[in-house]
């Protein structure tokens, strides 16, 4: 420090500059202008909203009452009520979960076993392999529904006539998306081709902060690239691993366009439904507002309770 | 000997990588080329009989008004990359640079509204849009600017969430030595941390760019009964027949609503892996 002066003006003769935290202290005006525009607009078209979710969760909204013509009448809880003893709700529910779990594992298994792959080779290969992964990341969750139809597609797609040339003859005009099982599975595919490269990019980015003497070290110990991978580069990417995780959970328990797009709005009598569609049908196409609202609220607060795991594990980060 | 040893590992790793890009690679692949093939020759799973053609294309570019719902898709992306980047940035400014009362619940409830399921907010939202609408007719229902406000609630806490790394990284020292030269803090704002923030504003548009152009929802629950306003991703379900879908078309559709995302993605690819890096970190 050669011109202490200069930085600390105005305490020349105290050594320590005076902390910058102190001097911020008092920001509250200055710092409101600077949220208004941001806090304004989620306000408005955020946090209202989930208000009135709840809210319009708690009435026998149709729609008489929503064009106006009919008063409001307040269930309680009734929605909910009618929500949790209906067989299908848990169906559907059950769905949910499987259907987002094997996207989870899946983009995770995938995105993380590429990302230690991309670790250790050179770069050209690495390159292929982002830029591939790049792609499938940027195509628009409605283009990537319709190429994956397309592939899988009964009468046209490539796969069958695969399937057909190879002698499995039976498998022409077979259709994927009939079968709850092959239709959600088709789904699954998509979705993982889409949200493994967030998995992988996180992953690397994960990977190359670990110092290379840290690896080194373990194989100057006799450690194979297996146990290397597992001991040692696992554990220190276990911050970027959970981000990875809880962000997937997130966006698969949430699956809407690709279920809605690929099985045409949840399926033949509505086999293929996670509980978006479900939550959508009941209130747009059933006229169902309550009750739709009450299934996001349902769905809110599963989530949200995925949330709270997540703030925890980022506690450090907002002191 | 380490490198002996080493080798016909590495190489196996890269077999495995580069035929890893080829299957992630195989879809968009497939996109394209079904998209180039003559009329007729859809159905055909060889690729060998290639010969391109630009008919599918013709087909979506004259046929559904693709144009204007292109433009529409355009429109509201970019003005949605714009103005979250400009509130987020200020937004992530105080809440890193600024000291007071409430900033850590303030940064707890935008991580929690990152979580909540846009989708089930579409029926209040439908309701809100509809009021607004009498208000401020430009952003009510059937409206791009509808698009527009609902796009923006769901990226802005991302953005902020993830420019906030991004200013927290330049170094306190570079305001003292501003406010030192007698630069305000707007100014410092403004002609200091602006420009170095640009990596993180970079990825920051990517994502909020994807958001908003993706958007299948909205626009259909929205845009109800002015067709000429609706966007991209519904434009592309004219090509669905009950007779015979036309793949040619909706490939060809589906090329034109990847390429604008894709060119965006190469282009700041680096800044992007290390925009990711940096969310993580900070």
């Amino acid at each position: 420090m050669a011109t202490p002066n200069l930085l600390a003006p105005e305490a020349p003769a105290a050594p320590p500059a005076p902390s910058p935290r102190r001097r911020r202290r008092g920001d509250g005006p200055a710092a409101g202008r600077y949220l208004a525009p941001a806090a304004i607009l989620l306000l408005v078209v955020l946090a209202y909203p989930i208000y009135q979710l709840v809210v319009i969760s708690f009435y026998d909204y149709g729609q008489a009452e929503a064009a106006g013509n009919a008063p409001l009448r307040f269930l309680g809880l009734a929605n909910y009520a009618e929500l949790l003893g209906s067989a299908t709700f848990w169906t559907v529910l059950a769905k949910t979960v499987v259907f987002a779990a094997v996207c989870v594992v899946g983009s995770l298994v995938a995105g993380t076993g590429l990302a230690v792959l991309a670790s250790k080779v050179r770069a050209v290969p690495r390159t292929l392999l982002f830029l591939a992964a790049l792609g499938a990341w940027a195509t628009p969750a409605v283009a990537g529904s319709y190429i994956w139809l397309f592939l899988f597609d009964a009468d046209f797609g490539l796969v069958n006539e695969a399937l057909a040339s190879l002698g499995f003859g039976g498998m022409a005009g077979h259709s994927w998306t009939f079968g709850t099982t092959s239709a959600f599975g088709l789904v699954a595919l998509e979705v993982i081709w889409c949200s493994f490269p967030f998995v992988l990019v996180t992953m690397y980015a994960g990977i190359r902060a670990v110092p290379a003497e840290v690896v080194e070290a373990a194989t100057l110990d006799g450690a194979g690239a297996w146990r290397t991978t597992t001991s040692v580069l696992l554990p220190m990417v276990r911050p970027m691993l959970l981000i990875a995780t809880v962000q997937s959970i997130i966006w698969d328990f949430k699956v809407f366009t690709q279920i809605y797009v690929m099985t045409s709005g949840g399926g033949v009598a509505g086999r293929n439904l996670v509980l978006n569609v479900y939550a959508y049908q009941q209130a747009f196409a059933g006229s169902r507002y309550g009750l739709g609202a009450a299934i996001g609220v349902v769905m809110t607060v599963l989530l949200l309770s995925v949330t709270g795991l997540y703030v925890r594990s980022q506690r450090a980060g907002l002191a | 000997m380490t490198t002996l040893v080493r080798k016909p590992g590495r190489t196996f790793a890269e077999i495995v990588t580069v035929l890893a890009a080829a299957v992630v690679a195989f879809p968009l692949y497939w996109m394209v080329l079904t998209a180039l093939k003559p009329p007729g020759e859809v159905q055909s799973a060889a690729p060998w009989t290639f010969a391109p053609s630009l008919d599918s294309f013709q087909r979506v570019l004259t046929v559904s008004g693709f144009g204007r719902y292109f433009l529409n898709s355009l429109v509201v992306a970019l003005v949605v990359v714009l103005l979250s980047l400009l509130f987020a940035f200020l937004a992530a400014v105080a809440l890193t640079r600024f000291r007071f009362r409430g900033r850590t619940v303030l940064l707890v409830m935008l991580l929690v509204a990152q979580m909540v399921p846009v989708e089930a907010l579409t029926i209040p939202l439908f309701f809100l849009m509809r009021s607004v609408g009498q208000v401020a007719p430009a952003f009510g229902l059937n409206e791009l600017g509808s698009l527009v406000l609902v796009h923006l609630a769901f990226s802005l806490p991302f953005a902020i969430w993830m420019l906030r790394g991004f200013v927290a990284a330049v170094p306190a020292e570079l305001e003292e030595a501003a406010k030192v030269d007698g630069a305000s803090r707007l100014r410092f704002v403004w002609q200091i941390l602006f420009p170095l923030v640009a990596p993180g504003l970079v990825a920051t548009s990517v994502l909020s760019f994807i958001h908003a152009w993706n958007d299948f929802l909205f626009a259909k629950t929205f845009i109800i009964s002015r067709s000429e306003n609706q966007t991209l991703p519904q434009a592309i379900l004219v090509f669905f027949k009950p007779e015979e879908n036309d793949w040619g078309a909706i490939m060809a559709s589906s090329t034109l609503m990847t390429v604008p995302v894709l060119v965006f993605f190469v282009l700041v690819q680096r800044r992007l892996v290390s925009g990711m890096a940096g969310a993580v970190k900070g």
